[in-house]
């Protein structure tokens, strides 16, 4: 097994290079995209089908969760040496190449990024995600983090359709590339014979490609989400494969009380 | 062994084994003998009971669940607005076993409230809080009120952010009260806000005051069924018919027949709430709402505000009234009707299986509309949803206030003198 770290750099220096390319980006947008449109798909069909049984996926994604969102979003109440217990990887292995310099096994997974720097950059501290996963739905952070698209009327010029004035910018674009929502004009019949129209979201039209094609980037986010599901509660494979047990036990002890039961109540008439 | 009573005469309790030993001596110096012959062998209970019976033994069963994993909880949370959402994660994921207990805890709160429902149910079905019952009803409506407090109390410890908001709508409640209302809100807080010091005061009165009151309570609760006896689904009276020795034909002793039949009721609950705590420990966010696993934000609502599944019916009744007044006043009106049910039902019959279809149907609307509350109170507050629960609460109401003009109107069934038993 081996875990790659692919990307050590500062990953928020990336939102301020993201800027720079968006000031750059064609202006082929439609000109009523403003992030102002409605979502036409339906977000419960838009699921992220993951499994935290899959342990390589797991795996995969505390590779990318390091490389890619531990810059800015520290997993507080997870220790290191817990992630490596769980996902069984070796303590050398997880020394190597997924402790940050000068951090303990023991430590809580922490962000470099001072929350009051976060502040002054973003607008707001990056949340903590140990918890994101329960709080939100792993379906709901893998809608975030696959519609993320160009608009340059933000000020990290990138917007999200799931969480519209995101501050977060698009960190993943390297990856992915570069998107443009693509808005289509629906009409219904308003009060008064008169006629509502709005922007519908539609497509997204790839912009600039990133290193991943888009299956690759999707499978990316998938892993991603799956670790953070891990993370939201790392006892619940345990408490599954527990609970087994557990509830055979009582069949069985239900079904003897039901014996004494009945065996006691055949004087009654 | 010869037992004297204080006046010197011999005293005239069930026949003791004289025995040696440890038992004879602790008997000597304890009626523990006497108290198991007169609580347990010595108390009758009628042998018909059905499945609805179970729910009272299995609400002791939760409170001794919810007392024990609450004293192992309590030995790692932390109240405080700056450590408690902290020490229950800390439990949750550094503990051992604290998943496995905090999941029983936040599993036996809302199961108290199953087999609490179940259980009152089963009263309206077979009248059971009618006479001579009617204060062992009304303890068991104290055990309740006391019980929604608790759960309240104890749902704003976590602090996560529903904790917080939920502690915030229920609290300004009291501020409705006339005159007293704001300096009342400001008392219960202990803050200009939900701060600190609430968190603080609830967790003593959640881990100390009210499980003493629950405890207390529910001892009152079983020392007046002893005097009256349990009912039965024929709500026959097994008391009106003994046999030669005194005993009551229609009656067994509790130990060992309705022993060893609860551990049946016990094995199939905790098989269900296995269940819930091993593979569904939210229940779909009924249990444990997502926006808990935020931690409390004084700056951030949750975007609907639903108290948890147990007291959305009457949630939903506050909601229902345009005036927050209005609305309290109703909410506290619809959990105070339950106390005026002895007086309100005039039926010549107790059980709904020797009553007409007038109270039958009554019964089933209000079913209908309490679960239907409950699930319009889990609802955002849209139009359609708030003129349904006016409806629903309309319903509700109905039942109670309307009761002593259907129950005389209803064409009851003769009652048999000995209830209905089928030996299986």
């Amino acid at each position: 097994m081996r875990i790659e770290v692919d990307c050590p750099s500062g990953r928020w220096l990336l939102a301020a290079a993201l800027a720079a390319v968006v000031a750059c980006a064609p202006g082929r947008l439609p000109a009523a995209e403003q992030g102002e449109g409605k979502f036409g798909a339906d977000w419960d069909s838009w699921q992220a089908n993951t499994s935290v049984s899959d342990l390589a996926s797991v795996q995969r994604g505390a590779r990318n969760y390091t490389s890619y969102c531990l810059g800015c979003h520290s997993l507080k109440y997870e220790r290191w040496s817990r992630l490596g217990a769980d996902l069984r990887i070796p303590p050398e292995l997880l020394e190597q190449d997924l402790l940050p310099p000068g951090a303990k096994a023991t430590d809580y997974i922490e962000s470099a990024m001072p929350p009051a720097d976060a502040e002054t950059w973003f607008g707001k501290a990056p949340p903590d995600l140990s918890l994101m996963v329960r709080a939100r739905g792993k379906d709901y952070i893998y809608q975030l983090l696959t519609t993320f698209y160009v608009d340059p009327t933000r000020q990290t010029g990138a917007n999200n359709l799931r969480l519209p004035a995101i501050a977060m910018p698009d960190v993943l674009s390297e990856l992915g590339g570069l998107k443009a929502a693509v808005y289509r004009t629906e009409s219904h019949p308003g009060p008064g014979g008169s006629s509502i129209s709005e922007q519908v979201f539609d497509h997204f039209e790839q912009l600039v490609p990133g290193r991943m094609s888009l299956a690759e980037y999707d499978g990316f986010v998938r892993d991603t989400v799956n670790f953070l599901d891990y993370v939201s509660e790392p006892t619940q494979l345990e408490r599954r494969s527990l609970g087994l047990w557990v509830v055979l036990f009582l069949l069985v002890f239900t079904w003897l009380a039901w014996l004494v039961k009945r065996e006691y109540w055949k004087d009654i008439h | 062994m010869t037992l004297k009573t204080a006046t010197g005469s011999a005293a005239a309790l069930p026949k003791t084994k004289a025995g040696k030993g440890l038992w004879a001596w602790l008997n000597k110096r304890m009626p523990i003998q006497e108290f198991i012959a007169e609580q347990l062998t010595g108390y009758y209970a009628p042998k018909n009971f059905n499945i609805w019976y179970f729910f009272g033994s299995l609400a002791l069963v939760v409170l001794v669940l919810q007392l024990v994993t609450g004293i192992f909880l309590t030995m790692f949370y932390k109240p405080g607005e700056a450590t408690a959402f902290d020490s229950v994660q800390f439990i949750m994921r550094e503990v051992d076993w604290g998943w496995l207990i905090r999941y029983l805890h936040s599993t036996g709160a809302s199961f108290f409230f199953i087999v609490v429902y179940l259980h009152m149910f089963r009263a309206l079905l077979y009248g059971s809080y009618r006479a001579p019952r009617e204060l062992l009803w009304l303890i068991g409506m104290a055990v309740y009120l006391a019980l929604m407090a608790e759960a309240f109390m104890g749902y704003v410890l976590p602090w996560g952010n529903m904790s917080f908001w939920g502690a915030q709508v229920i609290i300004n409640l009291f501020g409705t009260i006339p005159g007293i209302g704001p300096e009342l809100v400001l008392w219960i807080r202990g803050d200009y806000g939900i701060a600190d010091a609430t968190l603080n005061r609830f967790f003593s009165l959640h881990v100390a005051a009210m499980p003493l009151v629950l405890l207390l309570l529910v001892m009152l609760h079983l020392v007046a069924l002893r005097r009256t006896g349990s009912n039965n689904p024929d709500g026959i009276e097994i008391k009106a018919k003994l046999g030669a020795d005194g005993k009551p034909l229609d009656g067994i002793p509790f130990h060992p027949y309705y022993t060893v039949k609860d551990f049946v009721g016990i094995g199939v609950m905790l098989v269900v709430l296995a269940l819930v705590v091993f593979f569904e420990p939210t229940f779909g966010g009924l249990f444990l709402e997502s926006p808990n696993f935020e931690p409390a934000n004084p700056v951030s609502t949750p975007a609907d505000i639903t108290p948890v599944w147990y007291f959305t019916p009457y949630y939903a009744m506050l909601r229902a009234v345009p005036d927050q007044r209005l609305g309290a006043l109703l909410l506290l009106l619809a959990v105070l009707s339950f106390l005026f049910l002895p007086w309100l039902d005039r039926s010549p019959v107790k059980s709904m299986r020797y009553r007409g279809w007038i109270s039958r149907t009554a019964l089933a609307i209000f079913v209908v509309a309490f679960v239907g509350l409950g699930y319009l109170g889990l609802q955002p507050a849209l139009p359609v949803y708030v003129m349904s629960a006016r409806v629903l609460a309309v319903l509700y109401f109905a039942f109670f206030y309307l009761m002593p003009i259907y129950t005389r109107l209803d064409p009851v069934k003769p009652v048999p003198e000995r209830v209905v038993y089928h030996a299986h």
